[in-house]
This record gives structure tokens, C-alpha cells and sequence, in this order.
């Protein structure tokens, strides 16, 4: 992981490369407009981060601390791995959406045996998750160049199973509205054997919190709304069957605290944090294929 | 300088002359906005089997363009063979009775050329020409064949079909924007088509109840 990032450096030192300035001591590694996105690599002064259009200031996809390649920077990904408390040993994964490939590759790392297919709607993000964030396809990680709810689709028709789907498509700026729907959501769940779980990435503050939330519930039923003071995300984890009892989140808890560890993912504290209470507004509607103005409904009337 | 006396039976002609012109223009009007509206709703009908990529929207852009062209080539031959504005009302009707299986048929066509096709740029570009080349050539028969209606002499031809451009572009813009800024907010996506077949279809019976404007013509 170093090696790009030093030679990131010294490109910039012998060609005195006259990159965009963030910050102090923030360099532009790479910027490119790709079909979706400006996509920008910036090495800060301890890590590496993927932007997407940074216009209104920074939206950091993905970060990598460089000396520690493992450690997860932010709050929403370590959340994301609580998903390994209700599912603990996955052996077929989806990741929608990769960033710099931080999920799929600790994943992948973690459980020996697994196989994960990415689907990624830009080619751009894929190669540079490849040269800057020590991102590998192997046989056992396959990156599809597809929408996910066309991947989703195909899926379902090849009859194929995930026993564990990550989301992690909405980049903040747009928001892909037809992967907000009910209809999509319940393609992800006809994806999934019973017991089978999907972990959604979101937003905790954004007006579209309770149609996001009406939307799993109308699909999923009950599901964990998981929250952290020190985090903006929110993430929402349910199952194709009932929930797990905090009895067995918590021996998932146990059995996975050390090898988390290294990734900085304190899990023996999220079991706790998991809720099943119903904290959004109530009278929102699920969002559907019909009605689904999800960037009209985000940015107020 | 002295004022020509009118009869009371000139200005009634007058009256309904421009009765007359402002339906048809009103006509055109919504034949724009329906265009435009159908065409963003056709990428949000598309969207959960294609994706809403650049390449869905290059689709549909294409097949309305294609659409469009055809029906201006239908309206232009059809203005030929004895004009009225009964028979604009019924390209109304037409194009209202068309739009209305978009609805039904949208989830099985799609369904299908989702299971034919691979490539969602192929299927995106399939699915739009079985649902939407239909309505579109309708809604484009109506510029060509409105310019025939309105013009008299060949010295007022490029005015009457400046105008004409302009009203219905016009309502074009409106489509786009109304559609996309509040109609997907307000309302769900079948309701907005039947909105439009409805709109469509009273259109339709207004042209035809009005025919006998075309005396004054």
C-alpha cells in the first residue's frame, strides 16, 4: 500500500506537479471526470482519500491510512462491518458500490473461503481503488461494471444467492433514486437464502430518513438501526426471516472481536447499539418505482 | 382616416377566426407538453431494468427523435387529404387511447426484453422503441398538421409556422420542467400518464365538438 502513495509523492516532488491545494499539506494524486463523477485522489498528511466532486468542500468516499493499511478511517465503515454480527460467516457477498474497496477487501482478508462479486457503475473507481487503495480482483473477488439494480435483476433471473448484500452505492451528492425503492429493496431480499442479511449504508440527518426507513420496513419488516454519536451515517441492518436475539449478536460479537481488532472495528460494543425502535416519522410513505423523488424529497420542497 | 363599419356578422367571423387560432395553438401547446413529459417519465419507467445511466437517456432521446420525425412525415402527408379540425381533434383522441397502455404495458415489455437482452444499452434502447414509438409519432403528427390549419395564404406560411414552433417548444419547456420539478413529487408516475391521456383525450373532444369553427377558416 505504500508504494503507490510514496511514488504519489515523489511524482509531485520532482515534477513539482502543480496540483489543487486542499489543505495544508494535501497533494492531488490523481483527478479525472469520469461518466459519473469528478473523481479525485488526494493524499493528506496520514492518509489517502478517494473524493467524488468536491465543489461544496470535501465528500470523501474512502480513506486509507497508508503506515496502516488496515485500519478503517471512518465511523460508517467500521459500522458497516456489524453486519459480520448477524451474519458471521458469510461465504457469498454483494457489494454495491465500491469507493476504494475498503469493505470487500477487509472482507476478503477476514474470511478465507468467501466469494464477493462488486457491482461498481464506474470503470474510473475501479482502477483508481486498483492503483491507489491496494484494491485486487482475484477469482474470488469479481468487480461487475454495472448498474446494481440491473445487476440485482440479472441476478435474480440466473437464480443466484447472497448471503450477505452490502449497500453502499448513494455517494451523497445524487442519490440513484431506483435504488431506493421498495421494489429494488425487495429484489435485494429475493436475493438472500432465509437468514440471509443485507447491511445499508445511509444517512442519519438527511430529510430522507424516515422514507428510507418506511421503505426497509415495508420490506425487511423489523430491522437494527445502528447509530453512532460520532458519526453522521446510519446503518440499517436486516434479514430475510427474523432478527437474531442480542443473546447471539453478542457471541457473533465475541467470536469476531480479535480478528476485528486490527481493522479498528470495535465490535464487542455495537450489540448494544443496535435498535429496533421505530425513530423516523411515521406518517412517511415508502418510496416505490411509482414515487420515488428521492433528490427532490432530500433537498426540501 | 375613415373607419370601415362592421356588421355584426363580420365580427362574429372575426371572433371565431381567432377562436379558432387560439385552440389550435392551445392544442399544439399541450401536444409539446406531452411530448416532453412522456419522454422524462419514459427514463424513470426505464430505470429499474436499465439503469439510469447515459446511455438509457441517450436511448429515449433517440427513439422520441426517431418517433418524431416519422409522425412530423405523417402529419405533413396527412394535412393533405381534406383538413379539419375535427380531424385534429381525433389525432387527440388517437394519441390519449395510445398512451394509456404504457401504463399496463410497461412491466411486461420490459420484463421481456430484459430476459432477451443483455446489454442494458440494447434493452433500454428496445424497451423504448415497443413503448414509446406509438404515442410519439401521434404527438408529432400534431405540428405539421396545426400549420395547415392556420395558414391561408403561402406570404403568412413561415409566420403561422414560426408561431406555431414557438407554442409548442414553449410547451415543451413547460413539460420538462413541470415534470420533472413537481409532477414526480406530487404524484406517482401511472398517474401522471393518465393525467396526460386524460388531458390528451379532452383535447380531443373540445377540437371535434368545435369543428364547425372551420366555416370561418
Amino acid at each position: 500500500m505504500r508504494e503507490p502513495f510514496t511514488a504519489g509523492l515523489i511524482a509531485i516532488l520532482l515534477c513539482g506537479w502543480p496540483g489543487t491545494v486542499l489543505a495544508a499539506g494535501s497533494e492531488v494524486l490523481h483527478e479525472e471526470q469520469s461518466l459519473y463523477h469528478t473523481i479525485m485522489i488526494v493524499a493528506e498528511p496520514s492518509r489517502v482519500c478517494m473524493k467524488f466532486s468536491v465543489r461544496d468542500g470535501s465528500r470523501n468516499q474512502s480513506c486509507i491510512n497508508p503506515r496502516h493499511p488496515k485500519r478503517m478511517v471512518f465511523g460508517y465503515t467500521r459500522m458497516m462491518m456489524a453486519a459480520l454480527l448477524l451474519a458471521p460467516e458469510p461465504r457469498a457477498v454483494l457489494v454495491a458500490g465500491l469507493g476504494g474497496g475498503t469493505l470487500p477487501t477487509a472482507l476478503a482478508e477476514l474470511v478465507p473461503d468467501i466469494r464477493i462479486d462488486v457491482v461498481e457503475i464506474d470503470q474510473a473507481v475501479v482502477d483508481a481503488a486498483r492503483e491507489y487503495f491496494d484494491f485486487q480482483e482475484t477469482e474470488r473477488m469479481r468487480v461487475h461494471i454495472r448498474d446494481a439494480r440491473v445487476f440485482a435483476k440479472r441476478a435474480l433471473q440466473q437464480g443466484r444467492q447472497y448471503d450477505l448484500i452490502l449497500l453502499d452505492a448513494y455517494s451523497g451528492d445524487y442519490i440513484p433514486e431506483h435504488l431506493m425503492t421498495a421494489e429494488f429493496l425487495d429484489e435485494v431480499r429475493r436475493l438472500l437464502p432465509p437468514g440471509g442479511v443485507v447491511a445499508a449504508n445511509t444517512f442519519a440527518t438527511s430529510r430522507l430518513y424516515g422514507y428510507e426507513s418506511a421503505t426497509y420496513r415495508s420490506v425487511f419488516g423489523e430491522f437494527f438501526n445502528f447509530k453512532l454519536r460520532s458519526s453522521n451515517n446510519r446503518v440499517i441492518l436486516a434479514t430475510n426471516g427474523p432478527l437474531p436475539t442480542e443473546a447471539e449478536l453478542r457471541t457473533n460479537a465475541r467470536a469476531w472481536r480479535k480478528a476485528l481488532a486490527p481493522y479498528d472495528v470495535p465490535i464487542a460494543s455495537y450489540p448494544g447499539r443496535l435498535s429496533t425502535k421505530l425513530d423516523w416519522d411515521l406518517s412517511k410513505r415508502p418510496l416505490t418505482d411509482q414515487y420515488s423523488p428521492a433528490n427532490l424529497l432530500q433537498t426540501g420542497r | 382616416m375613415k373607419q370601415t363599419p362592421r356588421s355584426p356578422g363580420s365580427l362574429r367571423r372575426l371572433f371565431h377566426e381567432r377562436l379558432r387560432f387560439l385552440l389550435i395553438n392551445a392544442l399544439a401547446f399541450c401536444g409539446g407538453f406531452s411530448i416532453m413529459s412522456l419522454e422524462l417519465l419514459g427514463g424513470r419507467i426505464l430505470a429499474p431494468w436499465f439503469g439510469s445511466s447515459i446511455y438509457v437517456w441517450g436511448s429515449i432521446i433517440t427513439v422520441f427523435m426517431l418517433s418524431l420525425s416519422v409522425g412530423y412525415l405523417l402529419g405533413g402527408w396527412l394535412s393533405l387529404h381534406s383538413p379539419s379540425l375535427a380531424k385534429f381533434g381525433c389525432i387527440f383522441l388517437i394519441a390519449a387511447a395510445i398512451l394509456v397502455p404504457v401504463v399496463y404495458l410497461a412491466e411486461p415489455v420490459m420484463t421481456w426484453v430484459f430476459g432477451k437482452v443483455e446489454d442494458p444499452r440494447y434493452g433500454s434502447l428496445a424497451a423504448s422503441l415497443v413503448l414509446f414509438v406509438a404515442p410519439t409519432v401521434v404527438l408529432g403528427v400534431i405540428s405539421p398538421y396545426s400549420v395547415r390549419l392556420l395558414v391561408r395564404h403561402k406570404e403568412e406560411s413561415g409566420k403561422v409556422a414560426g408561431t406555431l414552433y414557438f407554442v409548442s417548444t414553449l410547451g415543451s419547456a413547460l413539460g420538462t420542467l413541470a415534470t420533472s420539478f413537481y409532477f414526480v413529487l406530487w404524484f406517482e408516475m401511472d398517474t401522471i400518464v393518465g393525467a396526460l391521456a386524460g388531458t390528451l383525450l379532452a383535447l380531443g373532444v373540445l377540437g371535434v365538438a368545435c369543428r364547425r369553427l372551420d366555416r370561418h377558416a
